[in-house]
């Protein structure tokens, strides 16, 4: 708890934190998988450019179990905590929230008083997370202004559903219980955010654990059982109010980026693939006639490939899909950067008119068929941009390649290695590669990042700016 | 035992009456109790009639909850006397600041900024109820109304306590009004950044010093 000011990492408005300083440290999710015997770990990486260390693992958390498959993990408090309703803004961003989505583990790690040491701080075990929430495969985190909610894809027991969304205290991170009052007609779960000056929630789909914790199951993607539908909720009353079906041949509607700006009433969602052409899509949702409506506004279409160069669930399609797995928004809601995990290419959009969005910047890295090399890296690369992290003042995007384990070994099946790398923003537009910046985690697998003291998908903000 | 003659001095009860304008002013300059809300929905609607129009919801909430309190001193005026009823409206206080001093950063579950007037009368009475707006002035209110009880009317006067809770909330919605609008028009949000003092802090611990004053009063009061 701080006493003379809030912490200094919570902005009222998304313009004034567009205007925090650099971060210097960043937290990657690094995946061991396939060797059961050692643990995924949060690492720590300076970012700092004048630091020695620039661009270098300075710290290394094991977990203390093996086989968690660390996944989308968030700050305990961030912006919201100024929120007027329900304001605490004394409390400290200082806990990371890292969910096992394989394990159903909750860690909560402490990054202070060295943040280059973070130190876990409590465990949620998965028969706690379970028995108290009623749901598994914890995956998103966001912090609330009454709580920490997080992101399930399955229930309780078995690889099915419904998934949904939990909530943890804010202070003692106990298991508070299922937010949904009123689920209607939502059965996949996936990411989740809200417009929270309008009090709505909206939810995305992939599928029940069933159909992904073994790899994807072609059979369900073709018959298009996996998830194409867009929730709106009431967050106040916790109720379903809205299915958007964005058509039956889309499948996985994955992550959801609404407007940073409290005032504006839009957002993007990333398709993943459409079975008519295996094109992946973006879509802008907004509001029209009092309800909420979505319209595609940006389609990448596939690459046709030689089949021998394919993996095996693509060589009859002699095709690489992008695969577009995250999207992300800077926080002046002016740029949005797509990855496309199949062809190996990280996109930069201009969306300052979100339904005109005009591409802007394109780097290559890694890719199917591409496998294009880094400016440092050591020949060709496997895996694709797949997590972005956009820094506050939007002039840096750090990026990883690893999606989950078993569906990268389904598309990059000569055992893909970890990286992360960094590009340079020029302000109205255009990106750059760092070459300074690649850092290769060989044999581990990389995901999210955070950045420290908040980045452009850890905020919510309360006051239009 | 019921004294039927008013029991105060005059300046005493001047005290009572300065203390509970002084407890609204202090009420009203809380974030958490209303005029952050306000600026909040100024800000979103662009316009700085909504700070207006969420002045009455939000005054009459709290004064709700006051009201609670005063029928609540007023009902225990039926069984005990006002000896007892000072200890008890300290002790509760005091037991009360000790949970809010280990719990500072509670708060009721409230999600929601698309509100009506009966939503900010609503919440605005959860916040001064959860927080113990009422019980911080209990004490004084019991003896702003002991002090105004008229010969016929019992030794509390339900008339005075309402008096009193009027001054309260006027004061409170002054300050309120100001502060939302000077940080509207004036100073901006970068106050909340800069100036945000741990108010849920110096809350828990007004409480304790209230409740410790109150217990001190009765004390000297069942001795005198």
């Amino acid at each position: 708890m701080t006493f003379l000011k809030p912490d200094q990492t919570f902005y009222p408005s998304p313009r004034m934190a567009c205007k925090a300083p650099a971060e210097r440290l960043g937290y990657v999710a690094t995946l061991n998988t396939g060797h059961s015997d050692r643990p995924d770990a949060l690492s720590v990486v300076d970012l700092d450019p004048d630091s020695p260390d620039y661009g270098r693992i300075v710290n290394t958390l094991e977990m203390p179990y093996a086989g968690d498959e660390l996944h989308h993990f968030g700050w305990n408090a961030c912006s919201s905590a100024l929120c007027p309703y329900a304001p605490h803004p004394h409390l400290e961003r200082r806990y990371l929230i890292v969910p096992g989505l394989r394990s159903s583990r909750i860690y909560v790690i402490d990054t202070k008083p060295d943040p280059r040491r973070p130190a876990i701080a409590k465990i949620i075990e998965p028969e706690e997370v379970m028995k108290r929430s009623g749901y598994s495969r914890p995956h998103t985190i966001h912090c609330g202004p009454d709580a920490i909610y997080v992101s399930a894809l399955g229930a309780d027991n078995g690889g099915g559903g419904p998934g949904g969304i939990f909530m943890l205290d804010h202070f003692n991170f106990d298991v508070l219980g299922p937010w949904e009052i009123d689920r209607g007609p939502q059965q996949l779960a996936y990411d989740f955010w809200w417009h929270i000056t309008e009090d709505t929630m909206v939810t995305s789909e992939w599928g029940f654990p069933q159909q992904f914790e073994n790899g994807l199951v072609l059979e369900d993607i073709l018959a298009g059982r996996y998830g194409h539908n867009l929730h709106f909720w009431d967050m106040r009353r916790r109720r379903h109010l809205q299915t958007i079906n964005l058509g039956d041949e889309y499948q996985f509607v994955f992550e959801l980026r609404p407007a940073h700006e409290p005032s504006k009433t839009y957002g993007f969602a990333g398709v993943v693939l459409s079975l008519k052409d295996l094109s992946s899509s973006i879509w802008t949702w907004h509001r029209e006639n009092g309800k909420w409506a979505a319209r595609k506004t940006i389609e990448i279409p596939a690459e046709p490939a030689d089949p021998d160069q394919l993996p095996p669930p693509l060589k009859d399609f002699k095709a690489v899909p992008p695969f577009v797995t995250d999207i992300d928004l800077s926080l002046d809601d002016r740029f949005l950067y797509v990855s496309c995990w199949g062809t190996g290419e990280l996109r930069q959009y201009d969306v300052s008119d979100p339904m005109q969005p005009r591409l802007t910047g394109k780097v290559s890295v890694g890719g199917i068929t591409r496998r294009a090399s880094h400016p440092k890296s050591e020949g060709p690369l496997s895996g694709g941009p797949q997590m972005v992290e956009i820094s506050r003042d939007g002039r840096r995007v750090y990026f990883t390649n690893s999606l989950y384990s078993t569906v990268d070994d389904q598309f990059y099946p000569e055992r893909m290695t970890g990286w992360m790398a960094k590009v340079d923003v020029a302000e109205e537009g255009g990106m750059a590669l760092d070459p300074r910046f690649f850092i290769d985690f060989g044999e581990t697998r990389t995901h999210q990042v955070r950045l420290e003291g908040g980045d452009a998908s850890t905020d919510t903000f309360c006051y239009p700016s | 035992m019921h004294p039927l003659t008013p029991s105060a001095t005059l300046p005493d009860l001047m005290g009572g009456w300065a203390m509970m304008i002084g407890f609204g002013a202090y009420h009203g300059l809380n974030p958490g109790m209303g005029w952050l809300f306000a600026l909040a929905l100024g800000l979103q609607q662009k316009s700085e009639r909504a700070i207006w129009r969420s002045m009455l919801p939000i005054t009459t909430g709290h004064a709700a909850s006051i009201v609670l309190v005063a029928a609540l001193v007023l009902a225990a005026g039926n069984w005990l006397s006002i000896t007892h009823l000072r200890y008890t409206a300290a002790t509760v206080l005091l037991v009360f600041a000790v949970f809010k001093l280990f719990n500072t950063y509670r708060h009721p579950r409230w999600v929601g900024m698309r509100v009506g007037m009966k939503d900010l009368f609503l919440w605005s009475f959860l916040m001064a109820a959860a927080h113990g707006a009422g019980l911080m002035v209990a004490p004084v209110l019991l003896e702003v109304g002991h002090a105004t009880a008229g010969p016929a009317a019992g030794f509390i006067s339900g008339v005075g306590m309402l008096m009193a809770i009027l001054l309260h909330t006027t004061a409170m919605l002054m300050v309120m009004l100001v502060t939302a609008l000077v940080v509207f028009r004036k100073l901006g949000l970068a106050i909340l950044r800069r100036r945000w003092v741990n108010f849920d802090m110096i809350w828990a611990v007004a409480l304790l010093v209230v409740g410790s004053t109150a217990l001190y009063h009765a004390a000297r009061m069942a001795a005198a």
